[in-house]
């Protein structure tokens, strides 16, 4: 018997996490980059049925969240004008 | 003495404890004591000074760094004005009123969106590629604890940093089907390139003496081919047709008995054309020449197998795909064997061909950025050919603009459009809100007009007016739609300026005009 894979809301934790955490880059353009990434991604692999392929996706969405955490952080903290797309005052 | 400073002096003490608490931080013992016996020291010796220092507690300083691009903007747009003025002097024959209005129409064609950030978008990916985040995660380590020399083979340090480099060597391989033994660090493709065509004709010069190479090159390939003429080379510099690639019979021609190596480009950094590699691999394979390609454009952009395409040598650049910049690689064939003299001389590492300690951070971040390539392969491509189908198609909307290169044999990264009838500089200075150059990075301080595009047939006027974008990663749809309005708002407000569109507009054939004064 393989390893259980993580549930459904497990799943969805991850997710959501992804995406909080990439909302916080400061930088538009890695910003919208891992939303776009994250998206996307999860979206690809919705219909994943393989256990062990599941765990090794979920195992590399961890590893990509603790990546996005340390980053974003450096990203806040070295800060620069914001782009002439993006719309000052924070309303996104 | 003491009765006067006393506040002060207890607020040192406050802060001192502050950063004794903040050393605790660290891990690393030794660090730590050494940082609080320093403290303590400091506190001692420079107690005078310290105490002026420190006007308040530091408990409420701000860990955010902000760079303001906007001084730095204005400090270059000075700059231009004051040489636009000077240049103006020595022109007598145009009327002072004339260059005036000519600036308040830059001025006008520029336009500030209130509301919005100032930074300018960023489509030069063909200069430079932003850092990956992910790729400044890997390197963070090796600047914090991971700082032994990998040439050292004696103790932990250098195990532990060596194993990190042979693991990013294996990524850089992978990228292009090779043995993680045939790939070699250097400085960048500047350097890779100069390596290969110095080394391999110094290697062979008792017997061979020829070079072929094109004239759409990066100008390092172009002039370490020169350079090697005075060293008694015969350089043969292939044409290109007006689409931007060689023509194979013409190779197969210009290939001789004495012919040692040939250099060809994979994707031009200037009109993005895609030169037929494997075809050029075959022929060389056949008549046993080496082959050479600087794949710095091309390099995880498009599909490269060194098997499959029969290449000898191929140069690759680290900050081209969203890697740290100073790093570079060479690949270079063990079987068959390809000889080449180093250029530095010294340790012998990477296999003798190129001495010196290799930056275990920039290694490691070249490798990760090599890595993510392959893993957003899928998602790159996809996401650049959509962006760039729309900007194109949006760009070439605009009346009398042409796209340069093959539209068939391209990578769809890098897009070469020509306005005619607008200045391409001026054209760059109303778009002061779009990070554009009008060619390679190294060309672009002089006015001359691209080489590239000479080869490629077009005249003055159109190498002029001609502006590079290119797309990567991090490019985002709003910002393709932004770049689109702009270029065609402010090329249409150009043409109503220039007495040529008007012309033009009338019906009249420019090529006509017997033009008076010559």
């Amino acid at each position: 018997m393989g390893a259980v894979g993580p549930t459904r809301i497990e799943v969805l934790h991850l997710y959501k996490q992804l995406i909080k955490n990439s909302r916080l880059f400061n930088d538009y353009n890695f910003r919208e980059f891992f939303l776009r990434r994250s998206r996307e991604s999860f979206k690809a692999n919705k219909h994943l049925n393989d256990s062990q392929a599941i765990i090794d996706c979920y195992n590399r969405g961890l590893e990509d969240l603790s990546v996005l955490k340390r980053q974003s952080i450096i990203s806040q903290l070295y800060t620069f004008d914001k782009l002439v797309v993006e719309p000052l005052k924070g309303s996104r | 003495m003491i009765r006067g400073t006393r506040g002060r002096l207890v607020g040192l003490f406050r802060s001192s404890a502050l950063l004794r608490n903040n050393s605790r931080i660290y891990n690393n013992y030794n660090r730590r004591r050494d940082v609080l016996v320093l403290k303590s020291l400091d506190h001692v010796r420079c107690y005078s000074a310290a105490v002026s220092a420190v006007k308040k507690l530091v408990d409420d300083v701000s860990l955010e760094i902000h760079t303001d691009i906007q001084a730095a903007a204005k400090e270059q747009s000075e700059v231009r004005n004051n040489a636009a003025s000077t240049s103006n002097k020595e022109s007598k024959t145009e009327s002072e009123a004339a260059i005036l209005s000519s600036s308040n129409a830059l001025k006008h064609a520029y336009q500030e969106n209130t509301g919005f950030g100032t930074r300018p978008i960023y489509l030069d990916m063909q200069a430079t590629t932003p850092t990956d985040p992910r790729v400044l995660d890997t390197m963070m380590k090796f600047f914090t604890g991971l700082y032994g020399n990998p040439h050292s083979n004696t103790h932990a340090y250098g195990w532990e940093t060596n194993k990190e480099i042979e693991k990013a060597r294996k990524h850089v391989a992978d990228l292009i089907n090779a043995d993680p033994k045939e790939i070699i660090f250097t400085s960048g493709a500047t350097e890779s390139n100069n390596t290969v065509v110095k080394g391999v004709a110094r290697f062979y010069k008792k017997t061979k003496n020829h070079i072929i190479t094109t004239r759409t090159e990066h100008k390092c390939v172009l002039e370490a081919a020169r350079s090697m003429m005075n060293e008694g080379f015969e350089i043969t510099f292939l044409s290109v047709d007006e689409n931007g690639l060689i023509d194979l019979e013409d190779l197969k021609k210009n290939i001789r008995p004495t012919t040692c190596l040939v250099s060809v480009m994979a994707v031009n950094n200037e009109i993005g054309v895609l030169q037929p590699i494997k075809e050029i691999g075959e022929i060389c394979r056949k008549n046993k020449v080496f082959f050479h390609t600087d794949a710095a454009q091309a390099y995880g952009k498009i599909p490269m197998d060194v098997n499959k395409m029969n290449i000898d040598l191929l140069s690759i650049s680290s900050h081209k795909i969203y890697g740290p910049k100073g790093i570079g690689a060479l690949y270079v064939r063990r079987r068959p064997r390809v000889r080449l003299e180093p250029l530095l001389s010294g340790g012998g590492q990477e296999r003798g061909l190129r001495s010196g300690t290799l930056a275990p951070p920039l290694v490691a971040g070249f490798g990760e950025a090599a890595r993510l390539m392959k893993q957003e392969y899928e998602s790159d491509h996809k996401h650049i050919t959509e962006l760039s189908d729309r900007l194109t198609k949006g760009l070439l909307s605009v009346e009398h603009a042409t796209l340069n290169g093959s539209p068939s044999h391209r990578y769809p990264g890098c897009v070469n459009v020509s306005f005619a009838y607008v200045e391409g500089e001026s054209l760059l200075m109303a778009l002061r809100d779009i990070a554009l150059s009008s060619g390679s990075a190294c060309t672009s301080a002089s006015l001359e007009p691209s080489y590239v595009l000479h080869a490629l047939g077009k005249d003055d006027a159109l190498a002029h007016s001609s502006i590079r974008f290119g797309i990567g990663r991090f490019t985002t749809n709003e910002e393709v739609d932004y770049v689109i309005k702009a270029i065609v708002e402010r090329v249409k407000y150009l043409r109503e300026l220039s007495p040529l569109w008007e012309m033009v507009q009338e019906g009249i054939d420019l090529d006509s005009i017997q033009w008076s004064g010559h």
